[in-house]
């Protein structure tokens, strides 16, 4: 309760009382004055009355700075000791007036503040100020902006109405089962898993001698029988198709094995072609034999080339493996996008096989892989041969183990290919000659067309290559810039050439000008001749005698010839296969006593040589029969001694 | 293994003999087949006395494994007929005498 009051402070009630009376005082002196004549003393009812003595006491007055309505001892409770205490400081400011300000400091936040908005205002839209001091002002700075320079628009798009869709997809397929589990149900078929577990460790024992291998094929049997059943079956099915294949050529397969023709003794010296299995696949039936070729490992496997010999009737072609076991369908299959001309199997890795095509292609198929494709073609390779490959021949694994052939064709190129990691890698060996008839710009545009090679059994290095026109020519792989030989052979194509497997120097030739030779390398003209009726397609020597051939010619006929029983006349001259069906390959079994022929209907007929033509020299009484080698070749050397 | 002999013998020398697991009827994918006969002897030998929670056991782990939903009958003496997902059914014998029916359909 602050009462205003004017400067100086007023103390007691005893001086109010002096007050009142200073102002009547006053105030009556103030009247006395204007009144001077009326002194009476007009004294209020509750005025004290005081003596004269009392009336003149001087009391004096002091002012002082402290507020007379602040209380003089204040006692507040402390908490902290719990008891009344005395404050000794009083507070003694009494306000008498109070009035708030609106003045800002220019450097606090309020003033910097105003300070912005003023600016702004004063310039009305420049950009760099206003970043300037929003800046300074802060990031929480909204850019403010007046409504006469923006104006804020705003539209809504199309918004495209939407859509409910809802599928359902197909749920997964089901099927019912029903079955009844009891007891007698679940014995029995344990009794019958046991059973079939029983005849199933029978088999394999009566299989197996080896009784470890028998655990570990009953652990590899229990397995399976969980398995997928149908891979199972393949072998089983093989194997049951040869069965049934030896059943029904059951006489053919005795012949094979067993039959010698008896009669022989009282033919003289002449002998017979007994035919055994034909084989021929359906697919093939436009298709003619152009290639031949035993395995060597596998003695009753046998490749056919299928393609075809004329120049206008060129397709497809085909590489077939036959088995003597299952003569009514190839073992393997191939097809090929032209025909094949030519193909060879190598000795040692008997599943590697070179194909020669007539596009000029040469390729090489792994029999151990399930493709159906070459695993080297020389389709893109350049160096590839641009006419047909007559004749391909392995070789010898080369430095770098590498395999390699050797290929002929008709652009009169000798080449060798090397199979090098995924391609084949071609070299130049050798190019025929061309013949003088040629002029001379014609010679590089014409080549002279290479139809037969064939590589010596003992020197690999020399070989022998004839033409289609008649001549034969003797290279060796260390001589690339010309031939060693040349022998005018035939007047017309030469078909087939071929080293004797026994004699060194011994060679075979064979043409269209109904004409088969016999050479000795180191003599221009031949030692034997033979003329045949009609064109000479093929011509083998026989493996187990340096004297033995024989000749297919394309009357269908197949020739034999012993030099050592007839210099002059065949042993054999037979017709195979039907009329109007040429003949084009032989091949001699290198094991057994049987020949295959190829024809063009793409079948081949297998035959088995009667005794006689099997002849081994006569034991004189009381010698050890000679063998081997060393046999055949004398026997040839004494051949030729007779005839030189 | 002779199937003639003496009678209680007979039994006890089966029971032993013919406790592997054997799938009778199934059309399960190879892994698949494996896993869950596997499963089935697993949850089938642990809980030996209690069907109930081999079943639970091979119908969760079936659940997790393959997805939803699968169904799990065990037991020694039932019949059934079910309609189930194609290649989502197994119905094997084990230990002789049980019977495990698993199949998924949702």
């Amino acid at each position: 309760m602050s009462v205003p009051h004017k400067v100086g402070s007023v103390k007691s009630k005893q001086v109010s009382s002096f007050v009142m009376q200073d102002e009547e005082e006053g105030l009556d002196t103030a009247e006395g004055e204007e009144w001077m004549q009326g002194k009476t003393l007009v004294k209020p009812p509750d005025q004290l009355d005081l003596t004269e003595a009392e009336l003149n006491e001087e009391i004096t007055r002091v002012l002082k700075a402290s507020n007379p309505n602040a209380p003089q001892n204040v006692v507040r409770y402390s908490f902290k000791e719990g008891c009344y205490k005395p404050i000794v400081f009083v507070d003694q400011m009494a306000i008498h007036f109070e009035l708030e300000g609106n003045l800002v400091h220019k450097d606090s936040d309020e003033g910097r503040r105003l300070m912005a908005k003023q600016a702004e205002v004063d310039d009305g839209g420049g950009d760099e100020r206003p970043d300037n001091v929003s800046i300074k002002a802060g990031k929480r700075e909204q850019k403010l902006t007046n409504q006469f320079n923006f104006n804020e628009r705003a539209s809504q798009t199309l918004n495209n109405a939407p859509r409910d869709i809802s599928c359902q997809t197909e749920p997964p397929p089901r099927a019912n089962f029903s079955a009844t589990a009891n007891q007698w149900e679940i014995y029995d078929f344990y009794v019958e898993e046991l059973q079939r577990r029983v005849k199933s460790k029978e088999k394999h024992e009566g299989q197996f001698l080896n009784k470890e291998e028998d655990k570990s094929k009953k652990k590899m049997i229990q397995a399976e029988t969980q398995n997928d059943d149908i891979y199972q079956l393949a072998k089983v099915v093989k194997i049951i198709e040869r069965m049934v294949n030896q059943n029904i050529f059951d006489d053919v397969a005795q012949d094979f094995m067993y039959f010698e023709d008896a009669s022989d003794e009282f033919r003289g010296e002449k002998g017979t072609l007994l035919p055994l299995w034909t084989f021929q696949y359906d697919k093939a039936k436009s298709l003619s034999v152009t290639a031949l070729c035993w395995n060597h490992k596998y003695n009753d496997l046998f490749a056919v080339g299928l393609g075809s010999h004329e120049f206008t009737q060129q397709g497809g072609g085909m590489l077939l493996f036959y088995t003597l076991k299952n003569p009514s369908y190839p073992e393997f299959i191939f097809n090929t996008a032209s025909g094949v001309m030519c193909l060879d199997i190598h000795e040692h890795l008997s599943y590697l096989v070179a194909v020669g095509l007539y596009d000029g292609c040469v390729a090489v198929y792994n029999l151990k892989k399930k493709t159906d494709q070459p695993i080297y073609n020389s389709r893109a390779s350049s160096g590839k041969h641009t006419s047909a490959v007559m004749q391909v021949k392995w070789q010898k694994d080369d430095l770098d183990s590498n395999h390699n052939f050797i290929s002929v064709s008709a652009d009169g190129r000798v080449v060798s290919w090397t199979l090098v990691k995924h391609e084949l890698v071609f070299t130049d060996i050798i190019k025929l000659p061309v013949i003088d008839t040629i002029p001379d710009d014609l010679k590089d545009v014409i080549p002279t067309v290479g139809t037969s090679l064939d590589f010596h059994k003992q020197k690999d290095y020399s070989f022998l290559v004839g033409t289609e026109h008649g001549k034969i020519h003797k290279g060796s792989k260390y001589y690339s810039s010309k031939f060693l030989e040349k022998y005018d052979a035939h007047f017309m194509n030469v078909t087939r050439v071929r080293w004797n497997p026994f004699h060194p120097d011994v060679f075979i030739s064979c043409g269209w000008d109904w004409m088969v030779k016999i050479w000795d390398q180191t003599m221009k003209s031949p030692v034997f001749t033979f003329e045949l009726k009609t064109s000479v397609t093929d011509v083998a020597w026989a493996p187990y005698s340096s004297t033995v051939f024989a000749a297919v010619t394309t009357d269908g006929k197949v020739h034999v010839f012993d030099l050592n029983i007839n210099k002059y006349e065949a042993l054999c001259q037979q017709k195979v296969v039907s009329k109007k069906t040429k003949l084009f390959n032989i091949e001699f079994n290198p094991v057994h006593p049987i020949i295959i022929v190829g024809d063009d209907r793409g079948h081949v007929t297998s035959l088995k040589l009667s005794p006689n033509l099997r002849k081994k020299p006569k034991e004189k009484k009381g010698q050890d029969l000679p063998k081997g080698p060393e046999v055949e070749i004398a026997k040839m050397e004494q051949l030729l001694s007779s005839l030189r | 293994m002779a199937e003639t002999g003496n009678g209680k013998k007979e039994d006890a020398d089966y029971k032993r003999l013919q406790s592997f697991p054997l799938i009778r009827h199934t059309d399960m994918p190879e892994e698949m087949r494996v896993e869950t006969m596997e499963l089935c002897v697993t949850a089938c030998e642990k809980f030996a006395s209690n069907n109930e929670s081999a079943a639970k056991m091979i119908k969760e782990s079936m659940d997790k494994k393959f997805g939803s939903s699968w169904h799990v009958v065990i037991g020694e003496g039932f019949g059934f007929e079910v309609s189930h997902e194609v290649k989502n059914l197994l119905y094997m014998f084990f230990g002789g005498s049980l019977a495990v029916c698993v199949w998924k359909c949702s």
